[in-house]
């Protein structure tokens, strides 16, 4: 909201010992952000005068129209100027910068020869005076507006103050100058004087006569005005000082009538709407479009109707998106002469859904979606009617109404409850002060009952918590100690969010970079990775960023892949990222929901309902691994990162987690089906890692067996409680045995054959030689089996035999033959 | 056989051979030559046998004495000529101990996962236990039970993602605000929780802006508590992030689910900065959560941890946050 000072102080006594700034600084405090104080007019230097134009002589010999124009300053003698636009007649007022005056951008003007003639001055555009953007041909003042000599600058009100207010969306009465007007003599303690009370109303009483208007859906507004106005002179233009204040809100002038609705509504708050009365026919309805189909609104674009959209209709079509955006058909024109002014209280979330569905926010709909103050209808339309009669000579045919201004309902309070709740001492005496300030009414039934009438305009004093708010903002948040409350003892972090953080430490600590990604892929990420059936299935933005990515992730290597491209092309060559995230998956049916009300909790059952309305979102961490897995340099080459990187990046996260598990070759994508490692922990599927699909590697331009590794946090086990265990200290029996076995036999099943034929003496096995080169699909495995007894030394007897009954067992489970020496 | 007045004599050779061995090899030949077995000590000391006794004694104490002075200058010279040894060869192992050590990749923690852990650790030092909740959550979690209904123009501040089929009713949660409805749905006060995590808003990537974006709130309910709680403890999360001179002020400003709201801003090198918002929980949130508002009261704040990282750690770019570069994360370490 952009409030011009001069305005602002006419309904608020301001002395000059307070500065712009200070008034800034007030309304913040109070709650209202001033995002800019703009000083404007500041750098022009008159004398700028009215000049009325006497003769004008068309210089045709150059390549632009030129005009030699003669005016009347008010000067002994006439002025000459020349004039390169030509929007204007004999007889027009304009503004005239004489030689010495200064316009903005430090554009001096001074007597010069220009196109053969002397020019002594220059008429100004509205631009030129910094009014407004408006270069379409200078500006031509309307007739009366002032006399020759006049000074322009001051008729203009070229110099003053615009503040640009961010209002928030409770304080729906403070887009208008009475709103704002009332917050800055509240918050520096001035005195208010209110621009609705100053409204006659009596010339303005309902009467049969003019345009009737009927409220069809009681739910759409709860009180109409329609005024009815003939003779309007159709030739009157704005005065200076409405067009003046209009633009300096930021909108633009455009006719009276329109202008006169524009500037009630920034006076006052309350939209207004001027039919061309001749263009409606029969009585006014405000019901929703049902059937009606289209609108060609004000902006000429033909709108769609909705059947829930909210209309301004006639008998015959709609005329207006209520509360909106009038109708094109039902425009004022330049040859209206008959008008019927709408104001309405039309209900907040119906004007909302008009302007969301038709992506239309106008000045109207923004203050109606906010709540205007319901007993504003009848006063702004007579505020407005007022001025049709004073600027355009229009007579008052009669007036129409429906419906009636709902006030909210009183608030019981005990002014107590101030200080109880912010923790400031604010005293009875001052919480009635700040409560009449804003306008509220108090009856007083005790010292702790007050019973609290807010006012009309503030439909947001609902509870006493609201009433603190007033009144603590009014004394100054600052007036609040600063304290601890009790606290109890934390638990400290969950097993979890332990887990997640030494699990992030632990593969930084190991080379790797942290990043976090969008979780936003394409449709041809999710092909390209080769996610397929459940694992495919995601959700879709409704309304994505971009339509490249509308999916959410259904893992979070896409995004690790992306993230390395970026750093490659960054010239980053050997490098490890990870990420630790949610992923999205919908491969459950959702119920349909329906959103309980909020005035009281939901029943257990609703409860459950919304929760298991929201998808299970799986804790993942991720890791991709590019180029080498260490640098290169004077000890030696590096290694490129390969497969057994990846998994032991995955072990890694599971043995600080202290599981025992297993391992498998698994089919599995992104990954590389032959280099696939699923990591279980019982019959839990972890873990996967290995090296990427070379398809999936190629697309993204990796080099060749770039690595990955992806750990689900959200399935690891509980945390359990170690045992201790009886260590022993005699001495160890150590046995090598190398087996020969197909090669299409993993390891592990090896490892854990030799294990369940070794007996419970074996402390640990470990593979210290795999030989490929055996021959006839077969490789040998070479394992060292070392064994104690926690009560003896273990003879070489005993030792042979447990390592004949691994080997048989090895032999029975995977085939394998203890390979002669 | 050489004569016993000649003792000295021999001692006083051996004393000057000894000392004058440079080298462990020279010693090792003039030890041979002063008390081997061949040495006249030796010799001398093997002819006691045949004295006879009384003189065995006087003569075998003299002989002794000069054997182990002998001895005794032996390894006192052996002792100088090691040290010398080693300090020769153990100066030729010198390396250059500046080489590079360190082989692996130097790693490192996401800035901003660095200060969630720092808010996490100081606020359970407060007294307050980290919630968490889904990023696709209930609409109903995320809007309604905030007070913020349907068509309020408050839902139109917030840039929501929503997904399909939009009858499931799901967003993208647009503030951590919903873990704050589930702790109270699923706690009885009192309730201290601070509720860090990622959330989302239909915001086009800038130097400031970011669509995906992470929040840290603060939710307690207690009997008795007031907007000078919620002060005070924004005071000292303040001084914990900015330092001991940072000030907090608390604007008005409008939230649904506070009542009354602020905006706080810090005091942080020499200015005022935005930093998040607050407010004392809405009767009408806990009344939606089945807290009954006349025994008790609530506070809650919320702050973006991109915005605290970039004001504390001067970063003027919101790209570097979001776009993944590792030069980014590592400067950080592991936030040790």
């Amino acid at each position: 909201m952009r409030a011009p000072l001069s305005w602002l102080k006419e309904y608020v006594d301001i002395p000059k010992t307070i500065s712009a700034d200070d008034i800034a600084e007030g309304l913040v405090r109070v709650g209202f952000e001033v995002e800019a104080v703009e000083i404007i007019g500041a750098d022009v230097v008159g004398p700028v005068v009215v000049g009325s134009v006497l003769s004008i002589e068309e210089i045709t010999e150059f390549k632009k129209p030129i005009r030699w124009v003669s005016l009347d300053c008010g000067e002994k003698s006439t002025r000459f100027v020349i004039c390169g636009a030509t929007n204007f007649m004999v007889g027009d007022l304009v503004a005239v910068a004489l030689p010495g005056s200064v316009l903005p951008g430090g554009f001096a003007i001074a007597q010069r020869e220009t196109y053969g003639k002397v020019s002594n001055g220059m008429i100004c555009s509205s631009k030129e005076l910094a009014l407004s953007q408006d270069h379409e041909g200078i500006l031509v003042l309307p007739p009366q507006s002032g006399k020759p000599g006049d000074d322009a600058l001051k008729l203009l009100e070229t110099s003053d103050v615009i503040f640009d207010i961010a209002v928030n969306p409770d304080r729906g009465y403070a887009l208008s100058m009475r709103g704002i007007a009332r917050e800055i003599a509240g918050s520096l303690g001035l005195v208010f004087e209110d621009p609705a009370s100053q409204v006659a109303l009596d010339d303005f009483a309902p009467t049969k006569k003019g345009v009737q208007v009927h409220i069809d859906d009681a739910s759409a507004v709860s009180v109409i005005y329609i005024r009815t106005f003939d003779n309007f002179d159709s030739q009157a233009s704005s005065p200076v000082w409405m067009r003046r204040r209009i633009e300096k809100c930021g909108m633009r002038s455009i006719s009276l009538a329109v202008d006169i609705t524009n500037y009630v509504m920034l006076e006052l708050g309350q939209p207004l709407h001027a039919f061309d009365r001749e263009k409606i026919q029969g009585d006014l309805h405000i019901r929703r479009a049902g059937k009606s189909s289209s609108l060609t609104t004000l902006d000429g674009q033909v709108r769609a109707l909705n059947s829930d959209d909210l209309l301004v209709a006639d008998e015959r079509q709609p005329l207006a998106l209520a509360g909106t955006m009038g109708g094109r058909d039902s425009e004022v024109t330049t040859s209206t002469r008959s008008i019927a002014l709408e104001a309405a209280r039309f209900d907040p979330i119906s004007i909302a859904r008009n302007s969301r569905r038709h992506k239309l926010s106008s000045e109207a709909s923004r203050r109606l979606e906010r709540g205007v103050d319901p007993a504003l209808a009848q006063i702004a339309s007579a505020r407005a009617g007022q001025l049709f009669i004073d600027l355009a000579g229009a007579n008052h045919v009669g007036s129409a109404t429906s419906g009636k201004s709902v006030i909210a309902p009183t608030v019981v309070f005990d002014p107590h409850f101030v200080a109880t709740f912010t923790g400031a001492e604010i005293s009875s005496e001052v919480v009635a002060e700040k409560l009449h300030v804003i306008g509220c009414s108090i009856e007083k039934s005790s010292e702790i009952l007050w019973r609290i009438t807010p006012a009309s305009w503030r439909s947001d004093l609902q509870t006493p918590a609201d009433l603190v708010e007033e009144v603590a903002r009014m004394v100054g948040y600052d007036a609040i100690p600063s304290l601890l409350p009790p606290r109890p003892i934390s638990p400290g972090l969950t097993d979890a969010q332990q887990r997640r953080r030494a699990i992030a430490t632990l593969l930084a600590d190991n080379g790797l970079v942290e990043v976090q990604t969008y979780p936003f892929v394409s449709d041809v990420t999710m092909k390209v990775l080769g996610f397929q059936g459940d694992r495919a299935k995601t959700f879709r933005l409704a309304n994505p960023m971009s339509e490249d990515a509308p999916n959410l992730r259904v893992h979070l290597i896409p995004g690790l892949l992306d993230a390395a491209v970026r750093n490659m092309s960054r010239g980053a060559r050997n490098f490890g990222l990870f990420e630790m995230g949610s992923i999205f998956r919908n491969n459950v049916d959702l119920p349909p929901i329906t959103n309980p009300a909020t005035d009281k909790r939901p029943s257990q059952k609703q409860i459950d309902a919304i929760y298991s309305g929201v998808p299970v979102q799986f804790m993942h961490v991720a890791g991709v691994l590019v180029g080498n897995s260490d640098e290169a340099g004077w000890q030696g080459k590096s290694e490129p990162y390969k497969w057994t990187d990846a998994i032991a990046f995955a072990e890694s996260v599971l043995r600080a987690c202290n599981f025992e598990w297993t391992i498998e070759r698994s089919d599995f994508a992104p990954w590389h089906p032959g280099r696939c490692a699923e990591l279980r922990v019982g019959s839990n599927i972890l873990a996967h890692a290995g090296e990427l699909h070379p398809r999936v590697v190629a697309a993204y331009g990796l080099p060749e067996r770039s690595c990955a590794f992806a750990v689900n946090l959200s399935v690891l086990p509980e945390r359990s409680i170690v045992r201790g265990k009886v260590l022993g200290n005699l001495p160890v029996a150590v046995q090598d045995i190398a087996l020969i076995v197909d090669s299409s036999v993993s390891a592990a099943r090896v490892e854990a054959a030799l294990r369940s034929g070794a007996g419970e003496l074996l402390e640990s096995i470990e593979l210290f030689d795999r030989y490929d080169k055996v021959g006839d699909g077969k490789v040998s495995l070479a394992f060292t089996m070392t064994f104690r007894a926690l009560d003896r030394t273990l003879t070489s007897a005993e030792v042979s035999m447990m390592r004949e009954s691994a080997a048989q067992a090895a032999f029975k489970q995977t085939g394998a033959i203890v390979r002669s020496a | 056989m050489s004569s016993l007045q000649d003792l000295p004599l021999w001692v006083s050779e051996a004393k000057k051979s000894i000392e004058s061995a440079s080298t462990l090899e020279e010693l090792k030949s003039a030890r041979i030559t002063h008390s081997g077995d061949k040495s006249p000590i030796a010799l001398a000391s093997r002819a006691l046998g045949s004295m006879a006794s009384d003189e065995r004694a006087s003569v075998g104490k003299v002989i002794g004495d000069a054997k182990s002075a002998v001895a005794q200058m032996i390894a006192e010279r052996t002792q100088v000529l090691e040290d010398q040894r080693d300090a020769r060869v153990l100066l030729e192992e010198v390396v250059d101990i500046t080489l590079p050590a360190t082989r692996s990749h130097r790693g490192g923690l996401h800035p901003i996962t660095i200060l969630k852990n720092e808010i996490n650790d100081f606020f359970i030092a407060q007294g307050y236990s980290v919630a968490e909740g889904p990023e696709l959550e209930a609409e109903w979690l995320n809007f309604d039970a905030l007070n913020i209904p349907a068509d309020h123009p408050a839902r139109t501040m917030q840039d929501t993602f929503f997904v399909e089929p939009l009858e499931a009713h799901l967003v993208l949660r647009t503030h951590t605000s919903p873990v704050q409805i589930r702790t109270m749905l699923e706690n009885q006060p009192p309730i201290y929780v601070i509720c860090p995590g990622r959330t989302f808003r239909a915001d086009e990537l800038d130097a400031t802006h970011t669509p995906v974006f992470h929040q840290v709130e603060g939710l307690v309910v207690d009997r008795g508590i007031t907007m000078a709680h919620l002060k005070g403890t924004l005071d000292l999360f303040a001084r914990k992030m900015f330092g001991e001179e940072a000030k907090t002020r608390l604007r008005p400003s409008f939230f649904p689910f506070t009542e009354p709201s602020a905006e706080v801003d810090v005091f942080f090198n020499g200015r005022w900065i935005e930093w998040g918002g607050c407010g004392m929980v809405n009767t009408k949130v806990l009344a939606a959560c089945g807290i009954d508002s006349d025994e008790f009261s609530g506070f809650a704040f919320g702050m973006g941890l991109e915005r605290t990282l970039m004001v504390r750690h001067g970063i003027t770019d919101m790209h570097d946050i979001v776009e993944g570069d590792l030069r980014f994360s590592r400067a950080f370490g592991i936030g040790l």
